[in-house]
């Protein structure tokens, strides 16, 4: 089968070698912005800041109908920032936003929207207690003779806008209790139903499954051919190549270059990105394995996964592959005590243990990174300092009182560490960039120090320098014994870090391969359940 | 290496698996109001097996007419829940306007009743609208706003009114028909109330005002996003919620022989607990008419059984708070357990 992104993250590799060649044709049959027509929408010398920080400074950007432009940078480049002034969200300092040509002034979502622009923003924000339709159609449903509210032709319209989306639910599934992915698949469906001239998509692919990133680009690519100028912003290179006509580069809000994809390599990319040469992406650092620390048997939660047994040693990082929905995060939680297991056992250290709640987990060394980190794993209006001290303050405090300096010396540590991009420690986590609320979380859990630590997807959203940055802590963390449960989408990253790689496929192991044996056909085998792979 | 057989379910049969889960939830929502339906039945048996005349028509028209008011008032009170607000002014506002509207029909009977009428709609509405104004404009919290202004508008009864009682002998007797009148043999406040109920459940259920409603509610971040204005929602809930306290402020004028000052005071608790009882959530984003009129059936039942029974009324309460207890908790677990089996069915 084909593999969605083929290509790695090999700094040597060269995009146009790597490239699937019916994208390459896709784009560079398009015409070139310099003999399109009018521009859809301009943005020219647009500041913006908040207090001190200065989120953009003077960029300029042009959109024409028909093209996909990609915007890249790293994590509080200000990218989340722009979308939010086309979108209506914030006003811009200084500058113009013009749509066809008319300086405009958006004021509040609905403008922007009258103006013909959707936006998919970065995290889904939705109405928990609504349903899938009535989330699409807010405030513009369909209406009948009287005023009232035409549920069956909505209910269509949205089954219609959903099925080439392949989703597994339905225009009358309630929203709360949909996974992420799902919750975003909703959005981006919103988003089609407006008939825009203009989307903008802020990270739309960040939590999808390669599949699913496939339909959406499907879709997106025929928008494109239908005149559709398009804004999305993502930090997976390989999809960026794969769909984009031309690359917008900022770095500390500011732009720094605009080009055709086809002008730039991906190496190129990443040094306008990040400003400098970066190094190796993938630091994985031999550890030495010891014992086996945690052991799972047979467990089962019924209808979400079924016999799940392995073994995760000291030093170890074993992988935990699967498309989305294959019950991954579900065992995770049960791991941590969240969830409950209906069968089977989990012994740490050779002794059973009965995790019955995530301070019982915390207690007994296990660590977890949510998937959801923005939901589950953020107190949001509170500082940094006392986001990534929360699972360790009783180790800093004494009589109960927390030892504030403290507090502030360890949590601007691990902000090092992890380069979280903020005014100090003592900023609300509210006020950072996407990829930097993430930085924090996977700090928190980095000083509670555990013994085994469950990461899921620990660099979804995170740029490429980051990335590397937490590859190279995770692989320390490694090297000190640490045992290393590694959930991930992106194949590069298993293949990259892990020393064992577990597949997972509709809530069953598919397969267990060793770090040698491993690779991407049969991982993909494994994971789609398409196929056995001869031994 | 080990390869295990990949499970058989294939994505076309838990797509059929999801298909129905829609109607599920949607059947979920009314769990609550067949609970209240249920435990209105047992109290029915219960009490005609101790006291059979409990189920004549007589009482059962009685213990209606004693909820009609209090129905409409949570009516309007679940509008402003759904937002994700309360007012618990609503006790002040119909006993002010209670007040004001005899107080007006003695003093200038020639106005007419209809007059009379629109005025007492008029101030309830303002009263919401001075709430309303205060929760979105200015900035204070709901339940602080109207505190506040439960005990700012009692004390302009009292300043109207002052100790006086209003009897029944100076008001014309057409007013006092409002609410004693019976056409098909149903007391009017009856059939208002059911056609409050009717209107707004329609207005809820199928108009866009009504379902922004609940968007605001659910998620007012996700309701700035596309466009909807969360503090002009809410301000026309509170409006809504005070024309409806208007409403039931007439009636109440009419029905009872002397009012003074301290008309309906304390039945905000009784409203609230209701809509609470009929499964509006008090953080907002779901709950429905319907409900919060059976809690408020029920709630009445209890008071009336309790009378039949010839017990001693201290009960009424402990037995509202439990039976608001039994019913949040009961929701709670069946819906967590619901929820659960859900998800699976989702995820598979
Ligand atoms: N509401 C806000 N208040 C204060 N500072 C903010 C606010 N929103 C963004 N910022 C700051 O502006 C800068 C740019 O943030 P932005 O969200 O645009 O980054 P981004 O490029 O989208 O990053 P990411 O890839 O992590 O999503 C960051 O330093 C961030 O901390
Ligand atoms: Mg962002």
């Amino acid at each position: 089968m084909r593999v969605a992104f083929v290509f790695g993250w090999q700094m040597s590799r060269k995009i146009e070698g790597t490239m699937s060649s019916p994208v390459i044709s896709g784009a560079t049959a398009h015409p070139s912005p310099a003999s399109s027509p009018a521009p859809a929408a301009e943005v020219i010398g647009v500041a913006k800041s908040f207090g001190a920080v200065q989120a953009l400074r003077a960029v300029d950007l042009t959109l024409y109908p028909g093209e996909t432009h990609a915007l890249l940078g790293e994590n509080g480049a200000g990218k989340s920032t722009l979308v939010k002034i086309l979108a209506g969200i914030h006003l811009p300092d200084e500058g113009e936003i013009r749509i066809s040509g008319q300086a405009v002034t958006l004021r509040s979502p609905l403008e922007a929207r009258a103006h013909g622009i959707a936006v998919i923003h970065q995290h889904p924000t939705l109405f928990p207690d609504l349903d899938v339709a009535e989330n699409i159609f807010m405030g513009r449903q369909p209406r009948g003779r009287f005023g009232q509210i035409d549920w069956s032709a909505m209910r269509a319209e949205v089954d219609r806008l959903l099925a080439p989306l392949g989703v597994g639910f339905d225009s009358s599934t309630p929203v709360q209790g949909l996974a992420i992915a799902d919750q975003q698949l909703v959005e981006i469906a919103k988003a089609l139903s407006l008939d825009a001239r203009i989307l903008i998509m802020d990270e739309p692919t960040a939590s999808l499954s390669a599949r699913e990133v496939e339909r959406l680009f499907a879709i997106v690519r025929r928008l494109r051919d239908h005149g559709v100028a398009i804004l999305f912003v993502s930090h997976r290179l390989e999809e960026v190549f794969a769909l984009a006509d031309r690359i917008t580069i900022f770095r500390d809000g500011a732009r720094v270059i605009t080009a055709p994809a086809s002008d730039l390599t991906l190496e190129a990319t990443i040094q306008h990105m990040v400003g400098r040469q970066l190094q190796t992406l993938f630091p994985k650092e031999p550890a030495e394995i010891g014992d086996v620390v945690l052991r799972v048997e047979q467990l089962t939660r019924a209808g979400v996964f079924h016999d799940v047994s392995f073994e995760l040693r000291r030093g170890e990082i074993l992988g935990l592959f699967g498309l989305i929905g294959a019950g991954r995060t579900e065992v995770a939680r049960v791991l941590f005590g969240v969830d409950r297991a209906d069968s089977g056992t989990i012994h740490l250290d050779g002794k059973q243990v009965s995790l019955t709640s995530p301070a019982v987990a915390l207690q007994l060394g296990i660590g977890y990174v949510p998937e959801d980190r923005h939901r589950q794993g953020l107190l949001l209006p509170f500082p940094i300092a006392s986001n990534v001290t929360l699972p360790i303050l009783p180790r800093l405090s004494r009589l109960g009182i927390v030892n504030r300096p403290k507090e502030r010396d360890l949590a601007a540590e691990f902000a090092r560490r992890l380069q979280v991009k903020a005014a100090g420690v003592e900023q609300a986590v509210a006020a950072l960039s996407g990829g930097n609320q993430q930085k924090v979380v996977l700090a928190k859990w980095l000083a509670a120090n555990p013994r085994v630590l469950i990461l899921d997807e620990p660099t979804r959203g995170i740029d490429i320098g980051t990335k590397a940055e937490v590859h190279h802590l995770i692989s320390r963390l490694a090297v000190q014994g640490l045992a290393i449960l590694l959930i991930s989408s992106e194949l590069p990253e298993i293949l990259g870090m892990a020393d064992r790689v577990l597949v997972m496929h509709e809530g069953r192991i598919t397969g267990i391969f060793d770090r040698d044996e491993a690779d991407q056909e049969r991982i993909m085998y494994a994971a789609t359940g398409q196929a056995r792979i001869p031994a | 290496m080990t390869t295990l057989q990949p499970s058989a379910q294939s994505r076309s049969a838990r797509l059929a698996a999801v298909a129905g889960s829609g109607q599920f939830l949607r059947l979920l929502a009314r769990i609550r109001e067949a609970g209240l339906l249920i435990a209105l039945a047992a109290i029915v048996v219960i009490v005609t097996v101790q006291a059979p005349r409990f189920l004549q028509i007589s009482n059962l028209r009685q213990i209606l007419l004693s909820v009609s008011i209090l129905a409409i008032v949570a009516v309007g009170q679940t509008l402003v829940v759904l937002t994700r607000n309360v007012d618990l002014s609503v006790a002040s506002s119909v006993g002010l306007v209670a007040y004001v509207v005899r107080d007006l029909l003695r003093d200038h009977p020639d106005i007419g009743i209809p007059a009379a009428i629109a005025a007492g709609l008029l101030i309830g509405a303002l009263l919401g609208a001075i709430n309303g104004a205060l929760v979105t404009i200015g900035g204070v919290p709901a339940i602080v706003a109207t505190l506040g202004t439960l005990y700012v508008y009692r004390g302009v009864v009292f300043a109207i009114g002052g100790g006086e009682l209003i009897t029944a002998s100076e008001v014309p007797q057409g007013f006092r028909d409002i609410a004693l009148s019976r056409p098909w043999g149903i007391p009017t406040p009856i059939i208002v109330a059911a056609a409050v109920a009717l209107v707004f459940a329609y207005l809820l259920r199928s108009t866009r005002f009504g379902r922004e409603l609940y968007a605001v509610g659910s998620s007012p971040e996700a309701a700035r996003l596309v466009g909807l204005s969360v503090g002009r929602r809410v301000f026309t809930a509170f409006v809504l919620c005070g024309l409806l306290c208007g409403l039931a402020g007439v009636l109440w004028g009419a029905r009872f022989g002397s009012i003074d000052a301290r008309a309906a005071t304390g039945i905000e608790l009784q409203v609230i607990a209701a809509v609470v009882l009929g499964g509006v959530n008090i953080f907002g984003g779901s709950g429905t008419v319907l409900g919060a009129v059976l809690g408020a059936i029920l709630l009445g039942t209890i008071q009336n059984a309790l009378i039949i029974l010839r017990l001693n009324q201290f009960w009424l309460q402990a037995i509202s708070g439990a039976a608001i207890l039994l019913a949040v908790t009961a929701d709670a677990l069946i819906t967590r357990r619901v929820r659960r089996s859900l998800v699976v069915r989702l995820r598979r």
